[in-house]
């Protein structure tokens, strides 16, 4: 194993415990991407270059894009339900 | 139960978990050394065999062609259930593809960063397409390249206008390429059926290896998967985004 | 040395299942489903490594080079691009989850009452 790979392992353990571990969704979309760019770097160094050419894309905006909208979106709901029940209050 | 008890039931079952996981582990053959024998195989016989110098791309597209076929289907069928959801989601305010409808204002996009997104549309458009006529020679390929290819428009979304994304790729152009994507692989797995009498076997003249239109089948396959997993994605972030920013005008 | 891949395969799925089950927002849960998603990628690409091996590409290298298994590459090349579009389709779900019940707890969220 080399050097490259050792580093590139830590990185990715590390990366996958700071997705689980971020406080609230919108942190925890950031912090995937860049889970991402070192998953990238492992599977480059792998030797699998198909691989990381595939999880490039994806991981830092293919999905990032869906969750923030749908986060966005959620918001929305909150605050048209939010003012739909002070409506109702006053 | 409460969020205590959930914790500390999983501790127990998370160390059981870890445990079963390293000891199946320290199964497998050391990292490294790998056994296996169809591996050795097919990197002994690809070049010759399929005239690909990507074994991926020809594993992927010719020799386990018809795996592809499924997984393909599944990337279809998913989005068709985002599709299913958030139309029928949005049905119940506004009728879709409105024409009167606007988008949410942007906070003023800067000259620089309009610049910036209309340059990278171009751009990533290129490698894209790059990457998928060239997968059977170099690392690449309809999948890679397709989601490449699928990130381009999102270039006139940064520069501020998400209309201006939708006049690049709109909703009946790439719809129409994903399915023509789909259909057009499966169909190629039929013209072998057809032809020759084997599913998936490959009818189209093969080349030197080495050389653009060398993979025979190859070729063809990336072009139809890559036109289909970027209508995929594409129509799967229409979706999101005419759910989060279009608002029916005189709503609001 | 050499079982490291697989013991942070390991670690990552574990830590993955605990960002599931703590969870109280169900967004946070899909994107934690992702880290499980990506140790096994891990296990399948560390078991088609070869030491000292190449990529599997004989543009430039004599077809008899050693190189490393391209047939899990396959696999995990796919199956990058397909969970990436079925968590979409959560996602989705989740949307609609909470057009429903008005929160992303999956504590408030109650079989279907009408």
């Amino acid at each position: 194993m080399t050097v490259l790979q050792i580093a590139a392992l830590a990185a990715v353990a590390l990366g996958g415990a700071a997705v689980v571990l971020a406080p609230d969704p919108l942190r925890q979309v950031l912090v995937l991407g860049i889970y991402g760019m070192s998953l990238t770097v492992l599977f480059f160094v792998f030797q699998d270059p198909d691989v990381a050419l595939s999880e490039i894309v994806v991981s830092t905006v293919g999905l990032p894009v869906m969750v923030l909208l749908a986060l966005r979106k959620v918001s929305e709901h909150q605050k048209e339900r939010e003012r739909q029940q002070q409506g109702e209050e006053t | 139960m409460n969020r205590r008890g959930r914790l500390g039931l999983f501790a127990l079952a998370g160390a059981g978990l870890a445990a079963v996981l390293v000891i199946g582990f320290t199964g497998l053959p050391d990292f490294g050394s790998y056994h296996g024998v169809y591996g050795r195989v097919i990197t002994g016989v690809a070049v010759t065999l399929r005239h690909g110098t990507d074994t991926i791309t020809a594993l992927n597209f010719d020799i386990r062609g018809f795996d592809t076929l499924g997984e393909e289907f599944i990337l279809f069928a998913s989005v068709l259930g985002i599709v299913l959801i958030l139309r029928q989601l949005r049905g119940e305010q506004e009728e879709p593809h409105q024409e009167e409808s606007e988008e949410h204002h942007f906070a003023g996009a800067s000259a620089a960063l309009r610049a910036l997104g209309l340059t990278l549309i171009p751009t990533i458009l290129a490698i894209g397409v790059y990457i998928v006529v060239h997968g059977q020679i170099t690392p690449g390929g309809g999948f890679q390249g397709g989601v490449i290819l699928a990130a381009a428009p999102l270039g006139a979304f940064i520069a501020g206008r998400y209309l201006g994304m939708k006049t690049i790729a709109p909703h009946v152009v790439i719809e129409l390429g994903d399915a023509l994507g789909a259909a057009g692989y499966a169909l190629i797995g039929l013209s072998g059926l057809v032809f020759v009498g084997i599913f998936f076997k490959n009818t189209i003249p093969l080349g030197i290896p080495g050389h653009l239109l060398s993979g025979g089948q190859l070729d063809v396959a990336s072009v139809f998967v890559g036109l289909e997993v970027s209508g995929a994605f594409l129509v799967a972030w229409t979706e999101f985004f005419d759910q989060a920013l279009i608002v029916k005008r005189g709503s609001q | 040395m050499s079982f490291l891949p697989f013991a942070i395969a390991a670690w990552l799925f574990v830590f993955g299942l605990y960002g599931v089950v703590s969870s109280n927002n169900l967004v946070r849960t899909i994107i934690s489903l992702t880290v499980v998603q990506s140790s096994t990628y891990l296990v399948l690409l560390g078991v088609g490594y070869v030491h000292g091996g190449a990529g599997a590409i004989f543009a430039d290298i004599p077809a008899t080079a050693k190189t490393v298994d391209p047939v899990v590459q396959v696999l995990v090349l796919t199956d990058i691009v397909i969970e990436a579009t079925v968590t979409g389709l959560l996602l989705a779900m989740a949307v609609q989850a909470h057009k429903r019940f008005g929160s992303l707890d999956p504590h408030d969220m109650r079989a279907l009452q009408d």
